[in-house]
């Protein structure tokens, strides 16, 4: 096949690309520019922020004697992901932006340029499994090592863009893939992880929205009394089930820790409580994506709610686009906008953006 | 070390105007000079029989380029020699006169005026105009003379280009200097692109500064010169031992020296044969293209164009595209700038044209030197009509914004 490599520049997508040609593909690396520098001198372009990251995946690219080209998605990225993320905050919604690239860039704007060039797959150094079931579906599973596990982030990934996608890592862990880069010659091969949000380069998600989309400073209430415990400077800084940070000076009258409950967007009210009013055991999701077919009738199964996050059994409903997960083990702190990604077993059935998150039962 | 011998290179090389293979005669001057021992500012007799190899190569340069040996400046290379004259000029001529503080120039400069423009005007004080050009990448010369006659006194220096190096157009030189004459104001020129494809003549060009690379003309990498006239004074950016001239400072480097000299004597002796033979390759190029892509475009201009440079745009298609599907197929061309990070910008030159981005976007520049070939026109050729049909069906896929 002729494979895109998608390479980062980190150790996982050179690995990756590398495997691909033992595999026999006929390899091109791929870095995508997806940053943009308003301070570049050159013509007032974009561009560089990536400029270690790319080169070094053209290193790899070079070391691994493939061809290599930066892909510039700056724009693409722009609005369909980074715009998304600031719509979705200030909507008091709490984004998964990964998932969002990986549904509209990178299987979505990098595999439909990639198919119209000429070339039949894209391959990422994403940790997750492809089998093809005897019905010739493309089936996603988990990953052999449960610790780096991605499938979260690729629930959003649909039968057409599975059918053309390679994760040439999902059955090797971690340190493996570091040992076989230093067999390899690659240099990316002690380069640290990156975990933060890539567009976000120091990593404070809440300064970021700050000075994008303003102060937003509200009132701190409390969820039974609905009385004022205090203003705070911004509702960026928090986050469904976040209990350090609160800075309200009076403590609760029974002496236990106030959780944040709930974030109204347009007032800036946070409302706090107790830890008990953050369980939940009923999601209701909508923007479905199947893997698949959609599950029919109810699937007993488990569902992940956030990146690297517990597992919950669940009984999951859907029709084509709306689902309602009804969770056996409840879990905690669950914002909307956060994704669920439904799994049976090991394979990863699809996904749903959450919009509401609701306890029947009292724990 | 990786054996960098098994990288295979591209079967059909048609990216001269970013370097252009080395000339036999080259690799031979500078080979003889390698295993030679000798600094040639040292007194002793091994720095005396390079500092004769420096200075015969200097003369064989000044030869060639039509000036005198002491007005040739040796430097590192175009990227040193634009700094050199762009700064240097400003900081002394302004040192001499504090009202000069503008700096007349083109928009369709390459970054290495552009950016010691850009700089000098953040941290200097420079003003710096960038005067229009035509549709064709010519520069508008009554712009120059009015913005000139505006206030003479106030100008520190100008700098025009002797030929353009992504669309090939000619700059009137002569008229930019007769302009700048009349008032005393230096000019400089860069002509990196113009030496060995069209007739460089220092003295009888009027310039007071001009700007060459040894890589574009058969010779090494990181070597070149600036010529700069014995009267004027230019400031140094690198202090040191002054070996030249007291303009520029550092141990030069003989063995590249010695290519860069043989590669300019071959270059100027066969020009004029070379420029009718790349020329007619051009236009059969260009030609043959648009018979099987009736649509394509051509930039730049019909008369006062570099003979071997052919810059087209393929409307519908991304270059970065077309680009890749031809490396594919083992031809080498050129979509423009790109970034540090290697991410492809649109064309400053065909925005300054009036193009307009996706136009700019969707170009490449085939650009014919010393070892082409009717065979590297003829798989162009072949090889245009599916690429261009794979790059249009991709659109401008990925790069542009959707609708709405
Ligand atoms: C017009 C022009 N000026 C300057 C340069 C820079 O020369 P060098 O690569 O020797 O630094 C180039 C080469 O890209 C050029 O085309």
């Amino acid at each position: 096949m002729r494979v895109v490599a998608a390479m980062s520049g980190g150790v996982d997508s050179a690995v990756a690309a590398a495997r691909a040609v033992d595999a026999g593909h006929d390899v091109t690396g791929i870095h995508l520019a997806l940053s943009r520098n308003p301070k570049s001198y050159r013509t007032g372009a974009r561009g560089c922020c990536t400029i270690e990251d790319a080169n070094d995946a053209r290193r790899a690219a070079d070391v691994i004697g493939i061809p290599f080209y930066v892909w510039d998605l700056s724009d693409r990225f722009h609005d369909d992901v980074v715009e998304d993320f600031m719509a979705e905050y200030s909507a008091g919604r709490t984004p998964n932006p990964c998932l969002r690239c990986n549904e509209r860039i990178k299987f979505a704007a990098v595999l439909d340029r990639a198919l119209a060039l000429g070339f039949d797959a894209v391959a990422t150094g994403h940790y997750a499994r492809l089998e093809t079931a005897a019905d010739g579906t493309v089936e996603m599973h988990r990953a052999v090592d449960h610790g780096k596990d991605q499938s979260y982030v690729l629930g959003v990934l649909t039968q057409e863009q599975l059918a053309h996608s390679l994760f040439p890592l999902g059955g090797s862990s971690k340190p493996d893939v570091r040992a076989e880069a230093e067999r390899r010659g690659l240099s990316v091969a002690r380069k640290p992880d990156s975990h933060d949000i890539c567009f976000i380069s120091d990593g404070d998600t809440a300064g970021w929205l700050r000075e994008k989309l303003g102060a937003g400073s509200g009132d701190l209430v409390d969820h039974a009394t609905g009385e004022v415990l205090g203003r705070h400077e911004g509702a960026f800084g928090f986050t469904i089930g976040q209990r350090r940070g609160l800075r309200i000076g009076r403590p609760t009258d029974d002496g236990r820790p106030r959780y944040v409950l709930d974030i109204e967007p347009v007032s800036g009210t946070v409302t706090v409580g107790p830890r008990e009013e953050l369980t939940v055991d009923r999601i209701e999701g909508r923007a479905a994506r199947w893997c698949g077919l959609p599950p029919t009738g109810r699937l007993e199964g488990t569902v992940q709610l956030r990146a690297h996050g517990a597992e919950h059994r669940a009984v999951v409903s859907a029709s084509p686009d709306d689902v309602r997960i009804e969770l056996l083990e409840p879990a905690e702190g669950i914002a909307p906008g956060q994704a669920a990604v439904v799994y049976d077993g090991s394979r990863v059935v699809g996904s749903c953006t959450i919009t509401s998150a609701t306890r029947a039962r009292t724990a | 070390m990786t054996d960098l011998d098994s990288t295979p290179g591209d079967a059909v090389y048609l990216d001269h105007a970013a370097s252009t293979p080395m000339l036999p005669e080259a690799v031979a001057a500078m080979t003889r000079q390698l295993p030679r021992t000798g600094n040639p500012s040292s007194l002793h007799a091994s720095g005396r029989a390079a500092r004769r190899v420096v200075e015969e190569s200097r003369e064989a340069i000044a030869r060639a380029l039509g000036c005198r040996p002491g007005e040739v400046v040796l430097t590192s290379g175009g990227t040193e020699s634009d700094n050199l004259a762009v700064k240097g000029l400003f900081w002394s001529r302004r040192g001499a006169d504090p009202r000069r503080t503008r700096v007349l120039s083109t928009s369709v400069e390459h970054h290495a005026v552009l950016d010691p423009l850009h700089w000098l005007a953040e941290h200097e004080g420079a003003e710096v105009e960038l005067l229009p050009v035509d549709d064709t990448g010519r520069l508008d010369v009554r712009a120059l003379r009015a913005s000139v006659e505006r206030d003479p006194g106030s100008v520190a220096l100008v700098s025009v280009m002797w030929a353009n190096n992504e669309v090939g157009t000619v700059q009137p030189v002569d008229e930019v200097v007769e302009v700048a004459r009349e008032h005393g104001i230096p000019v400089h020129s860069d002509a990196v692109q113009a030496v060995g494809q069209l007739p460089v003549d220092f003295a009888a060009s009027g310039v007071d500064a001009m700007t060459v690379t040894a890589h574009k003309i058969g010779g090494p990498y990181g070597v070149g010169a600036l010529v700069v006239r014995r009267e004027l004074d230019v400031t140094p950016l690198l202090h040191g031992g002054g070996q030249e001239r007291d303009i520029r400072s550092g141990t030069i480097d003989t063995p590249a020296i010695a290519g860069f000299a043989e590669a300019l004597r071959v270059t100027v002796e066969h020009r004029d044969e070379q420029a009718t033979r790349l020329a007619a390759l051009r236009d059969d190029l260009v030609e043959r293209v648009r018979e099987r892509v009736p649509d394509v475009l051509v930039n730049g201009a019909a008369e006062h164009r570099l003979p071997g440079n052919a810059h087209l745009t393929f409307p519908g298609c991304e270059g970065d595209s077309l680009l890749m599907l031809l490396d594919a197929r083992g031809i080498a061309c050129s979509t423009g700038s790109a970034c540090s990070a290697g991410v492809p910008q649109p064309s400053h030159v065909l925005l300054a044209m009036g193009a307009d981005a996706e136009r700019a976007r969707g170009s490449l520049r085939f650009s014919l030197g010393h070892t082409s070939s009717t065979a590297d026109v003829d798989a162009v050729v072949d090889a245009i009509v599916p690429v261009v049909e794979r790059a249009r069906a991709a659109g401008l896929a990925g790069q542009t914004r959707k609708a709405g």
